[in-house]
């Protein structure tokens, strides 16, 4: 029995249409503009990458934005959004706080697996009120945002948790380095790496992209999209919630506006990285170099001479063009898929 | 011709016209819905909340909501598309920032700063218009990057200075009554004026039904003779106009141009148009609710400070009825499915889930 294939396989060797796919993929793309940023600005001002603070920030900087937008990327593949992950990460930030000041001598491991279960706690209410009410997550997760705004500002009142009420070996993770790499840049690397790792290769991790791409058909094949929409914001929550411990460690002082509006540059960062706001595509490689690309751009502005004043417009500049090439390869790669078709 | 025409001899339709009947149609609305429960928080804080009879609360409740009330206009029609414009809060505050920098630097008088204000306003919805109707490019993807980029320039432009020597004339016009002594400030007339307009323009022309079609099925509008790409253009354009004329007003009214003004306030005004019973999927929605909706958080907000509430509880209040405002028509249909089925067999088949055709042949059958 001879099949007609619609499209001949590539007649490309393997290797070249490796190297070509990763020449073309987006990661790379991203990365290459973030390599460029790093030069450009490390030629005008040596510091900013060889002095000895100077690399610790550019690596310890954007964790905190890598973390949040690993967790943004896992639902908004599944066609969804979470908004409240920076009113979750405030919130866990004060725990983690008020965990030290009320308990002191707590094991700092402790502190980071409350934050986590925390921020999952929070992450499952989403979860829950989204797959089960049926209703879109963009909605839900706004009024979550204001709840556990609410919540925090309502639990900390005018109390701030300073670097003092914390100890040592908590607040020196902020600053300590293992092998010259920033111990938080570890923790958040690690946890880059599980999850997309997870998303790489485990079945739920799949299943994911395909109901992002399609939830009706992915419902009808038979996956449980409810559960695994489900895991994706726990997993959100969960995550904003050791952002928020990060954050504890990081700064040292927690007020009332800790992660206020960050939740934005979450998703910013993830679109940036090329992951799809409708859901099915994208990477959490993609995600982190984006998240790291955003922060790098604030601190390299003032160094290149411009006021970081203007660090949004660039930020909102580099967001439209993603977006736009987005659209300009999807419609060549259609054309290119009909040219095939018509063949 | 006279082929095509249905004898009137034909067998009369079998089946009801509408599923439920007009009073039930009328008013188990979600806008119904909206108004009663601001109503009823109105009369409940009147009686009971001190000094929220007083001549002071709904003159403040009106100069504060203001700017959400103009914005929600423009916002219900873009959302009633299905799609959403997260940009309009730093239109606010890059017009803002205009009005000051035009007025302090260029020493132009306040109205020809407001006008060059509103030109800026409407070229920032072109933008997102242009992106979002004629690219084809998804819009919260589109006013996430802009909400970044006209805040970013309204920043960039004022820095962390504030403008605030405007002249008394015009910041005392913004909080100037209607009539002396009276509960309603001036604002409310230009108000007024857009509500008229916008109702006519959604609710009373085609071009309002094709909002509504664009919002159920793109597609379907485009081969019914709709312009997409044009209606969503103009409606971006719509709310960059009025969300700069609302910078001006908040300009004015504090008496202050800051790079972050307003910030944040994309998010109120979304909330205020889906507690008013849009639906964010598009296609279904309607402006007395709207209106209705922003004034619900607007009384909730001014009755619990009076009793001394934080800004918190009053955010937590806000947030929890957005999500029981979204989830109800969900939770009303799983509940209505259990009465279904908790409901005995051998009662005679009553069709809540308006399925009446199927009603009907079932009694054709006994």
């Amino acid at each position: 029995m001879s099949t007609e294939m619609l499209v001949q396989p590539s007649a490309t060797s393997p290797t070249r249409r490796v190297v070509g796919g990763l020449l073309r993929s987006r990661e790379i793309a991203v990365f290459t503009v973030l390599v460029a940023l790093i030069l450009v600005t490390t030629v005008k001002n040596d510091g900013f990458l060889f002095s000895s603070t100077g690399f610790r920030d550019l690596l310890l900087t954007p964790c905190l934005l890598l973390i949040l937008a690993t967790g943004q990327t896992v639902v908004i593949i599944t066609r969804n959004v979470d908004l409240s992950v920076g009113s979750t990460l405030g919130l866990s930030a004060y725990l983690t706080g008020r965990l030290f000041v009320d308990n002191p001598g707590l094991p700092v491991p402790v502190v980071f697996l409350a934050g986590i279960a925390f921020g999952a706690v929070l992450g499952l209410v989403n979860g829950v009120l989204v797959s089960w009410g049926k209703v879109p997550a963009l909605v839900i997760t706004l009024g979550t945002l204001y709840i556990y705004r609410g919540a925090f500002l309502t639990w900390a009142g005018s109390d701030r948790i300073n670097a003092s009420d914390l100890p040592r070996g908590f607040s020196r993770l902020g600053t300590q380095q293992l092998l010259g790499i920033p111990v938080l840049t570890i923790i958040a690397l690690v946890v880059l790496a599980i999850v997309g790792y997870f998303l790489w290769t485990a079945r739920a991790g799949r299943e994911l992209y395909a109901i992002g791409s399609d939830p009706d058909a992915a419902q009808l094949y038979g996956l449980r999209v409810s559960r695994r929409v489900l895991l994706a914001f726990v997993v959100s929550g969960a995550l904003a919630g050791l952002a928020g411990v990060v954050y504890a460690a990081r700064y040292g002082t927690v007020s009332s506006g800790a992660g206020y509006g960050i939740e934005l540059q979450a998703v910013g960062a993830a679109v940036i990285g090329g992951v799809a706001i409708f859901g099915g595509s994208g990477t959490v490689w993609g995600a982190a170099i984006g998240a790291f690309l955003l922060v790098t751009i604030n601190r390299a502005l003032p160094i290149l001479g411009i006021s970081d004043f203007w660090q949004q417009a660039v930020v909102g500049a580099l967001i439209l063009a993603a977006v736009a090439l987005d659209r300009l390869l999807s419609l060549r790669q259609e054309r290119k898929l009909v040219e095939a078709n018509d063949r | 011709m006279t082929q095509l025409a249905i004898p009137p001899t034909e067998a009369p339709r079998r089946y009801a016209a509408h599923a439920h009947p007009l009073w039930r149609r009328a008013l188990l609305t979600p806008e119904v819905a909206v108004i009663v429960a601001l109503v009823l928080v109105f009369t409940w804080s009147t009686a009971n909340v001190q000094a929220f009879d007083g001549p002071l609360t709904l003159y403040y409740l009106f100069l504060d909501t203001a700017p959400i009330l103009l914005i929600a206009l423009p916002m219900t029609l873009v959302i009633v598309t299905g799609e959403i414009d997260l940009s309009v809060a730093s239109v606010v505050g890059l017009s803002s920032v205009l009005v000051g920098l035009l007025h302090r630097d260029a020493g132009l008088s306040i109205p020809v700063a407001a006008l060059v204000a509103l030109l800026v306003g409407i070229a920032c919805g072109a933008l997102n218009g242009f992106l979002v109707g004629y690219v084809g490019l998804p819009s919260l993807a589109v006013t996430i990057g802009t909400l970044a980029l006209y805040r970013g320039i309204a920043v960039g432009l004022l820095g962390t200075e504030a403008v605030t020597d405007f002249p008394e004339r015009w910041t005392d016009l913004a909080k100037q009554r209607i009539v002396d002594g009276s509960s309603y400030p001036v604002v409310l007339i230009p108000f007024v004026l857009l509500l008229i307009a916008f109702v006519w323009l959604l609710h009373f022309t085609p071009f309002g039904r094709g909002i509504y079609e664009i919002g159920l099925n793109d597609e379907a509008a485009h081969f019914s003779g709709v312009d997409v790409e044009r209606t969503k253009f103009w409606l971006f354009v719509l709310t960059g106009a009025v969300s700069s004329l609302a910078g001006v007003y908040y300009t004015l009214r504090y008496g202050s141009a800051r790079g972050d003004n307003a910030t944040g306030l994309e998010l109120q005004v979304i909330a205020a148009v889906l507690l008013g019973g849009v639906s964010i999927f598009g296609g279904r929605g309607a402006l007395h609710g709207v209106v209705a909706g922003v004034l619900l958080i607007g009384v909730i907000s001014s009755a619990m400070r009076l009793e001394n509430q934080t800004v918190n509880v009053i955010n937590i209040v806000i947030g929890s009825l957005l999500i029981l405002s979204v989830m109800a028509p969900s939770l009303l249909g799983r509940a209505r499915t259990l009465a279904a089925r908790l409901r005995p067999t051998s009662a005679p088949p009553r069709n809540d889930t308006g399925d009446a055709p199927v009603d009907h042949e079932e009694r054709l059958q006994r």
